[in-house]
């Protein structure tokens, strides 16, 4: 199956921002090299923080594609195997076993290998949650299932307030559907914003339509309706979840690459194996797995660099989040984790600015909503920077 | 000159209309914007925008 050259050729896994931003970086370096994108999905060009604001912006799920993998192929002039499966990795041979689409197996030898595998949904564990579909969107595909069958104006259960959480249930109720929100956390984002600002995104949701149960909990999920641990029921026609993500590391971790959270890297982004490279929310570098896409710009470009011959560590400066909730718009750049201080809220009702603030004064990390993300850029240039 | 969309969040940029608030002025093309200007709305590189085509 691989051609005669492709043993020194690059492979990477999965064709998300991190492979396909990786890709279009290497090809602006090198035209020779030959590439092959392994996926499991059919491998069109999208934008994954486009799919919670996919209303929004007019979008469904086949509009979301901006092209198809055979235009990417011809594009970047890669080679891409769409609806192949990576399911196991020899480090020893230099090869994968990559289950084809009519499930058949074949080897595939690279040379350096790249794996953009991504993360998976954090499975949602509750009472009852055999009895009902909870969707949740992870990629283009997940989106399809989601929308197809979305009955205007229906009842939607969303289950998690977190960013993605907020950023769905201000897409969906503008959309006219009748949200309604479960957390636990006191308010929404409970994990990035103080409080001023979290209640200020309540009640811009709220005022949008969005029911927010929060502080609590589901107990029982049943086929339409919903029991909460203060027996609130809620009815409901589709339920989706967004609590989070995990590192897909389980191809990693069978080859034996050291894995913790995610794959870990250094700051090359080379896993333990140095023929082995990791980007994106299946990597977890000296600052810990960053799900976010401007830390994954960041390292394709870095990453072609290195695999195009010039070794380049990877510098993240202070990368503020862009929080798509048109109710409130929101940018946030959270200060390091474990790091000491406190909330220092200024302005007032949409319009806010957070510091992380610590006992000597100095701000490492903001949260800004309203008028105030307008300073999000100069203020970032302000802040520590997560990887010198 | 050509408009340029970012492949992160659709953000597009018109030359006709420049992006005064970065201190680009109506009229600037594309390729003369500064390398370390980035996506106003996601806040993505120069680099990952691509030319809207027709």
């Amino acid at each position: 199956m691989a051609a005669p050259d492709a043993e020194a050729g690059v492979v990477i896994l999965g064709s998300g921002l991190g492979g396909y931003t990786l890709a279009r970086e290497f090809r602006k370096l090198d035209r020779d090299t030959p590439i092959t994108i392994i996926t499991a999905d059919g491998g069109e060009a999208y934008s994954k923080p486009m799919l919670s604001n996919a209303f929004a912006q007019g979008k469904d799920a086949q509009t979301l594609a901006l092209k198809t993998a055979a235009q990417v192929a011809v594009e970047l002039c890669i080679t891409v195997l769409a609806r192949h499966r990576a399911v196991r990795l020899d480090r020893n041979a230099k090869q994968l076993v990559v289950r084809q689409p009519d499930g058949g197996e074949t080897q595939i030898a690279y040379g350096t290998l790249v794996l953009a595998l991504g993360a998976d949904p954090r499975p949602y564990n509750v009472e009852g949650n055999d009895t009902v579909r909870v969707h949740s969107v992870n990629d283009l595909d997940d989106y399809a299932a989601w929308r197809d069958g979305l009955a205007p104006g229906g009842r939607v259960l969303l289950i998690g307030a977190g960013l993605i959480g907020s950023e769905f249930a201000n897409d969906l109720a503008g959309a006219g559907y009748a949200v309604t929100v479960v957390d636990p956390a006191p308010w929404p984002l409970g994990r990035l914003l103080p409080e001023e600002l979290g209640r200020e995104l309540a009640q811009a949701l709220t005022g949008l339509g969005v029911t927010l149960h929060l502080g609590r909990s589901i107990a029982l999920l049943a086929p339409g309706g919903a029991v909460l641990d203060d027996g609130t029921a809620i009815a409901f026609d589709r339920a989706l979840s967004a609590i989070g993500l995990l590192p897909r590391v389980s191809l990693a971790a069978e080859a034996g690459l050291v894995v913790d959270k995610g794959i870990v890297v250094d700051r090359l982004l080379r896993s333990s194996d140095p023929d082995v490279f990791a980007l994106g929310d299946c990597a977890q570098t000296e600052a810990g797995p960053l799900p976010y896409v401007l830390p994954l710009m960041s390292q394709a470009r870095a990453l072609a660099a290195t695999l195009t011959g010039t070794p380049t560590m990877l510098k993240l400066p202070a990368m503020p989040v862009a929080v798509k909730t048109p109710a409130l718009p929101m940018a946030i750049c959270p200060p390091p984790p474990g790091a000491m201080g406190a909330w220092v809220v200024t302005g007032s009702n949409k319009d806010r600015k957070a510091l992380f603030t610590t006992a000597d004064g100095t701000a490492l990390g903001f949260a800004l909503s309203g008028t105030m993300v307008a300073e999000r850029q100069a203020l970032a240039k302000e802040m520590p920077a997560l990887l010198e | 000159m050509k408009k340029y969309v970012c492949v992160v969040c659709n953000f597009v940029y018109d030359p006709a209309l420049g992006m005064p608030e970065d201190g680009i002025a109506a009229g600037t093309a594309f390729e003369d914007i500064p390398e370390t200007w980035s996506c106003p709305d996601c806040g993505v590189s120069k680099a990952d925008f691509e030319p809207v085509e027709g």
